[in-house]
């Protein structure tokens, strides 16, 4: 019984390591209908950003909590500028094009931003500093459940609650479930469509570079590279749990996080992905448009 | 009665003749024949040319001291260019020439395909760099040995250290699906099973990346293991290490070449103290080394090539055995290189049953404050 709950708290850790960067991706597709394959990129990016200024903080001396709050603010600040940049250059122009053009130009725009950052940065593996500190009262069941594994399922959980919020019951919230149903019909109502789009991006990277510092300091280590596999993987769980709905990208990153760690649990960690692709394989024939996604009707 | 002299004559020539030629085949004459055989042209003349050069300096050094029990030492070399059909030739030419001794060949495909002649001839062989894993431990080859670490030699190592020096009981082998890790993961499993020591709790691979490996970690530690060979890379075991640490587990981590790197110490920093990794072996301390290479500049005015040290250790080897047994007889040859230790370039060296260098190859490193510092 110890096993499965082990098992079962670390499925929810990686799960919600999914959800922080599903979360970015199922906004984006929620109100353009794109999948913003740069999106990994930007949580990278918002890792590099913190690891930077984390080092350069705890030069001077700073407090670690100040160094988590200025890191965290810092990356998320520079991320979301990158997520509007790359909004603005590779996709606004992209607006009425057939739906496969933003698409190439959002994978043009992920390998774009990894390799710019091995060229800035480096090739190497970079060893990130334990932001997240061991807590005192966390030590009984450490074996279980790290202090880093319980921050990332607070914050995971904060962050879906006040997404929901801010949906449903803020004026930019209304405005992006608009523009969500209608583009055309929002922009007739005097909704700044481009704007709305804008802030959907800006609050995506955010969160997404909160996401970095989090599970670079939850792993230890980071380089130009982890943005792609977290990246595929969160949009699998987006995937998996309706792409375009926020409940559903924190439920079918959760699924994804548990079948994974199961699956290395009681069979075996060769088979990981395996189960993991069955099952978003399985859950698609029967549920199209996954666990929570609402079936798309053709607007006529 | 001239022709009655004439036929004494010829019958005395001819007694004459089986006489003199006689010695040759018993006693082996009054040279010790070293052979050297490998490739010295094509391609592959960058692997085999330093052995030569290695070979005759060896020689010119027993010889400047009187040579072996009054014998001087000869050099017969021989070019295979590494084929394993030329080889054969080559090894044919070598025995009809009357070699005591065979330094060679290169390339494990022409080794195996030229040891079967010099087993019928009761001729042993050694290589400096046939690697292949077959070689000594098929038992095939009673008369072959090598002075290179055989391919799975860091495995070998690996679990050697493991269950001997640690006393680990339940192992887990974990690899990344890579070949270099897993192939190595594979050799260790073999070993582990093989000694009967220990046994193989977990083997399994991770994917490289992942986001995080709780899962792994946790079923390592509820199988018991106490020791975790790892096969792979740095970015991984840094990873499994610094979880391990997270959920307070004390297994053993022992890994490879691929993670004895400063990157991996930088990288997983203080979650990299104790653990264990193989590494090639160091011998810039040993002043044979230096002598050799140092030799090898001044006669030759260059650096030394490939497998240079491995063929100087090699000479040494075999000379000093003929030497020690006061013969070129296969059996008595073989029990000194058993027996006998010897200094060489790659350190003090004798060979075990199977015909690998015992405590050549690999070294155990260990984390400490920092660096990797290396176990005895």
């Amino acid at each position: 019984m110890d096993y499965f709950i082990e098992l079962f708290f670390g499925g929810l850790t990686r799960g919600s390591i999914y959800a922080l960067i599903a979360l970015g991706y199922t906004m984006v597709y929620g109100i353009i209908g794109l999948i913003n394959f740069a999106h990994g990129e930007i949580y990278m990016i918002g890792a590099f950003t913190s690891f930077i200024v984390a080092t350069v903080l705890s030069i001077y001396g700073f407090p670690l909590l100040a160094i988590v709050v200025i890191a965290g603010l810092a990356a998320a600040v520079w991320s979301s500028a990158y997520g509007y940049t790359v909004e603005k250059l590779a996709y606004r122009p992209l607006r009425n094009a057939p739906r496969l053009a933003p698409l190439i130009s959002a994978i043009g725009m992920s390998i774009f931003l990894q390799n710019y950052v091995l060229l800035a940065q480096t090739s190497d593996f970079l060893p990130f500093p334990a932001l997240i500190p061991e807590f005192e009262f966390m030590e009984p069941v450490a074996h279980i459940v790290g202090s880093s594994d319980l921050t990332i399922l607070v914050t995971t959980a904060f962050v879906m609650l006040g997404l929901t919020f801010l949906i449903k019951f803020t004026k930019i919230g209304k405005a992006m479930r608009a523009t969500a149903q209608d583009k055309t019909m929002a922009v007739l109502v005097g909704i700044n469509v481009d704007r709305v789009i804008s802030a959907t991006f800006v609050i995506g990277s955010a969160l997404a570079a909160i996401g970095g510092m989090l599970i670079a300091s939850h792993i230890g280590q980071i380089n130009f590279y982890i943005g792609f596999i977290a990246g595929i993987k969160a949009f699998t769980a987006a995937v998996l749990g309706g792409i375009g709905s926020i409940p559903g990208a924190v439920l079918g990153s959760l699924v994804l996080g548990l079948t994974e760690s199961f699956a290395t649990g009681y069979v075996s960690s060769d088979y990981e992905d395996v189960f993991a692709f069955s099952l978003l394989v399985l859950i698609l024939i029967f549920k199209p448009s996954g666990l929570l996604g609402k079936a798309e009707t053709k607007k006529v | 009665m001239r022709s009655g002299l004439k036929k004494k004559m010829f019958v005395a020539a001819v007694a004459l003749g089986f006489a003199m030629a006689l010695p040759a085949a018993g006693f082996a004459g009054d040279t010790i024949k070293l052979g050297v055989a490998g490739a010295q042209s094509g391609d592959l003349a960058s692997y085999g040319l330093p052995t030569v050069k290695a070979a005759e300096l060896v020689v010119a050094q027993y010889n400047a001291n009187g040579g072996i029990n009054g014998k001087k030492v000869e050099l017969l070399i021989e070019d295979d260019v590494c084929k394993p059909e030329v080889a054969t030739n080559t090894a044919t030419k070598l025995v009809t020439d009357g070699v005591d001794v065979v330094l060679g060949h290169i390339c494990s495909g022409a080794t195996k395909a030229a040891l079967p002649i010099y087993k019928e001839a009761g001729v042993v062989v050694m290589s400096p760099s046939a690697t292949n894993p077959g070689l000594t431990q098929s038992g095939d080859y009673p008369n072959f040995f090598r002075t290179i670490a055989s391919d799975d030699a860091q495995a070998k190592t690996e679990v050697d250290f493991a269950i001997n020096v640690i006393g680990a009981k339940k192992i887990a082998v974990i690899h990344d699906k890579g070949d270099y890790g897993k192939g190595l993961a594979e050799f260790a499993k073999k070993f582990i099973e093989n000694s009967g020591k220990a046994e193989v709790v977990l083997f399994e691979g991770v994917t490289p990346g992942a986001v995080d490996y709780t899962a792994i970690v946790q079923k390592i530690k509820r199988k018991g293991a106490d020791a975790v060979i790892f096969g792979g890379y740095h970015p991984e075991a840094s990873k499994i290490v610094s979880m391990m640490k997270k959920k307070r587990m004390k297994t053993t981590f022992i890994s490879d070449d691929g993670v004895k790197d400063d990157t991996f110490i930088k990288v997983a920093g203080k979650n990299a103290e104790g653990v264990y990794a193989s590494g090639p072996q160091d011998n810039s301390k040993n002043p044979l080394s230096t002598k050799a290479i140092a030799d090898h500049k001044k006669e030759y005015g260059e650096d030394p090539g490939a497998f240079y040290e491995n063929a100087y250790s090699a000479a040494l080897a075999l000379l000093n055995a003929i030497d020690k047994a006061d013969s070129t007889e296969m059996d008595a040859v073989v029990k000194a290189l058993r027996t006998e230790n010897v200094d060489t370039p790659v350190g003090k060296i004798h060979f075990d049953e199977n015909g690998d260098a015992v405590g050549v190859g690999f070294a155990m490193y260990q984390v400490q404050n920092g660096q990797y510092v290396e176990v005895k």
